[in-house]
C-alpha cells in the first residue's frame, strides 16, 4: 500500500485532490499509531533495559514515554534558541558538493514521478486564499537563490545550490495566518512533515523549484522542495503537493517514529 | 557533608584516614551520575556514528544503545542534559568549596613527569588517599577538560547555525564532528585507564562510594 501510493502519479490520478487528501488522511490515521508505538520496541537494546531498570523505569514503554517527553522539551529549547535574524552560512559555487547526494527512505529509482503539466499545488488550513498553484504561477513569483549546507540527521553534510520562492513571500500571497503554530507539508511519496512558523518565515527558507540552475530534478524533489538551512535534512520535504497552515500538531513521517520534531541546526 | 581534606591536615595517617571523609557526598553523587550519563552518551553516540561513519569502521551494534538512529538520538539528547547539569553542579561546587584549588594545585609538568616515571616503576605510594599524585591530578583535570570539549563540540554539531562562534571555533560543522569524536575517544581511553587503576588500588572504589 505504501509502495503503491509512493509510485502513484499524483498529477494524472483519477481521484480529485480532495479525495486523495481524505484517502491519505484515513490511511495515515490507520498507520500512524502503531508505527508511533513501535519505534523503541524494535529499538531498545538489552543494555538500555538493564540500565533503566536500575532507575525504576521498568519497561520500554515507560522509557519511550520519558524519552519523548525530553524530546518535546528539546523542541521548546530549540524554538527558544532559534534566532529569526541569524543566517546559515552561505558558500561559493566552487564548494558545491558534486554530485549532491540523493537521500530518502527509498532508492533513487523509487522516487515519485510527478507530471509537471497539469500539476497543481494544494493550499489549505488557516489561509485566506486556498487557490491551487501551477508551477508556472510559482515560477512567476519573486525568486531567490542560495548555496547552503544541507546537514543530515545521520551526521553527513553536503553543500548545494537551490533556487525558488522565499517561503515568507509565498505565505504572504496565500494570506497565511502568521500567528498559527505550524505549517504542514504533504508529499507525492508517503512523506509528510511540519515546521514551526518562525522557521517558515525565516529569510533563508525557500520553496525551491530549481537546483543548481536547472528545474528541480526528480531525485531532488520535483516539483518542489522546501529548503531550510536552519533545519536538518528530514525537515526539508521534497515532492510537495500540499501545504497547509494549522494549530493542530501535524507530526511527520520520521518525527512520528521518534526523530526530534523541531530538528533545528 | 564535610569539605575536602586540605594539605594542612596532611599529617594524619593510617587509622585516622579511614574515619575521615575524603570525598564529600556531592563529589560521589556527581561522579556516579556522570558515569551513567557518559555511559548512555557514549553508547548511543556510537550508534549515531554508525549512521554515517567518519572513519572506515563502525561500532558493533551489540555495544550500542538505541537500536536505530532515532532511538539513539533520543537517548543522546536526553542524557546530554544529565551530563550538562551534573557537570555544572560539579564544577561550581568544586570552585566554590575551594576543592579544585586544594586538590589539584599546585601542578607542574616536572611533577607529572616524575610521578609518571615512579608510577610506571610501581614506586608510587597510594597510602594517603586524601592527596592526589601529580599523574592523578593531570588525568582528572584532563577528563574535566575533555568533558568540556565534548559538550562544546557537541553543541557545535547540534546547533551549528545558531551557535556560529562555537562552530567556527571547532573549525566548521564537519570538523566539529571530528572534534566530538576524538573528545569521546579521549574520555573512553581515560575511563579504561581509570578503571584499571581502580582495580589495582581497590580501596579507591570504596572511597568513591562511602567517602572514606
Amino acid at each position: 500500500m505504501r509502495r503503491a501510493s509512493r509510485k502513484s502519479n499524483i498529477g494524472a490520478s483519477a481521484l480529485s485532490p480532495r479525495d486523495q487528501h481524505e484517502l491519505l488522511k484515513d490511511a495515515r490515521a490507520l498507520l500512524a499509531p502503531p508505527a508511533r508505538r513501535l519505534f523503541l520496541r524494535h529499538g531498545m537494546t538489552l543494555g538500555g533495559l538493564v540500565m533503566l531498570s536500575g532507575c525504576g523505569v521498568s519497561n520500554s514503554a515507560d522509557a519511550e514515554h520519558l524519552l519523548m517527553k525530553v524530546s518535546r522539551f528539546n523542541d521548546k529549547v530549540q524554538a527558544w534558541l532559534f534566532d529569526p535574524n541569524k543566517l546559515a552560512p552561505t558558500y561559493p559555487e566552487s564548494m558545491i558538493t558534486r554530485p549532491f547526494p540523493f537521500n530518502a527512505y527509498y532508492s533513487e529509482a523509487e522516487a515519485p514521478v510527478v507530471e509537471g503539466n497539469g500539476f497543481f499545488l494544494q493550499v489549505s488550513g488557516r489561509v485566506e486564499r486556498r487557490d491551487i498553484w501551477s508551477l508556472e504561477q510559482l515560477a512567476a513569483l519573486p525568486q531567490e537563490e542560495q548555496i547552503t549546507r544541507h546537514i543530515c540527521v545521520e551526521g553527513w553534510s553536503a553543500i548545494g545550490r537551490w533556487g525558488g520562492v522565499p517561503f515568507a513571500t509565498f505565505l504572504e500571497r496565500i494570506g497565511a495566518d502568521r500567528s498559527a503554530r505550524y505549517v504542514g507539508f504533504r508529499c507525492a511519496d508517503d512523506y509528510f512533515t511540519s515546521i514551526d512558523m518562525p522557521t517558515a518565515l525565516h529569510r533563508q527558507t525557500l520553496l525551491t523549484l530549481r537546483y543548481d540552475g536547472q528545474t528541480l530534478p526528480r531525485k531532488y524533489g520535483f516539483p518542489m522542495k522546501l529548503r531550510m538551512p536552519t533545519k536538518l535534512g528530514y525537515k526539508n520535504p521534497k515532492h510537495i503537493v500540499e501545504i497547509f497552515v494549522t494549530n493542530d500538531y501535524p507530526g511527520g513521517y520520521w518525527e512520528d517514529q521518534g526523530y526530534n520534531w523541531f530538528g533545528g541546526s | 557533608m564535610s569539605t575536602a581534606a586540605s594539605p594542612a591536615d596532611g599529617g594524619l595517617h593510617g587509622a585516622d584516614v579511614s574515619r575521615q571523609t575524603v570525598q564529600p557526598s556531592w563529589v560521589r553523587v556527581t561522579h556516579w551520575i556522570n558515569v551513567l550519563a557518559v555511559l548512555v552518551l557514549v553508547t548511543s553516540g556510537w550508534r549515531i556514528y554508525n549512521a554515517s561513519p567518519i572513519f572506515g569502521f563502525t561500532f558493533p551494534k551489540q555495544i550500542t544503545l538505541g537500536g536505530w538512529l532515532g532511538g539513539a538520538l533520543l537517548w543522546h539528547f536526553a542524557a546530554m542534559w544529565v551530563l550538562f547539569v551534573n557537570g555544572l553542579i560539579y564544577l561550581c561546587a568544586n570552585i566554590v568549596s575551594g576543592r579544585l584549588r586544594h586538590r589539584f594545585w599546585p601542578l607542574t609538568a616536572r611533577q607529572i613527569a616524575s610521578d609518571l616515571v615512579a608510577a610506571l616503576r610501581g614506586h608510587l605510594s597510594h597510602d594517603d588517599l586524601r592527596q592526589y599524585n601529580a599523574v592523578q591530578k593531570f588525568a582528572y583535570l584532563g577528563a574535566i577538560g575533555l568533558l568540556v570539549l565534548v559538550v562544546l563540540s557537541g553543541l557545535a554539531v547540534w546547533k551549528s547555525v545558531q551557535l556560529p562562534l562555537l562552530r567556527e571555533l571547532m573549525g566548521g560543522y564537519d570538523n566539529a564532528r571530528i572534534v566530538h569524536f576524538f573528545a569521546m575517544a579521549g574520555l573512553v581511553f581515560f575511563t579504561l585507564v581509570h578503571v584499571i587503576m581502580v582495580a589495582l588500588v581497590p580501596k579507591t572504589l570504596l572511597l568513591m562510594i562511602r567517602g572514606r
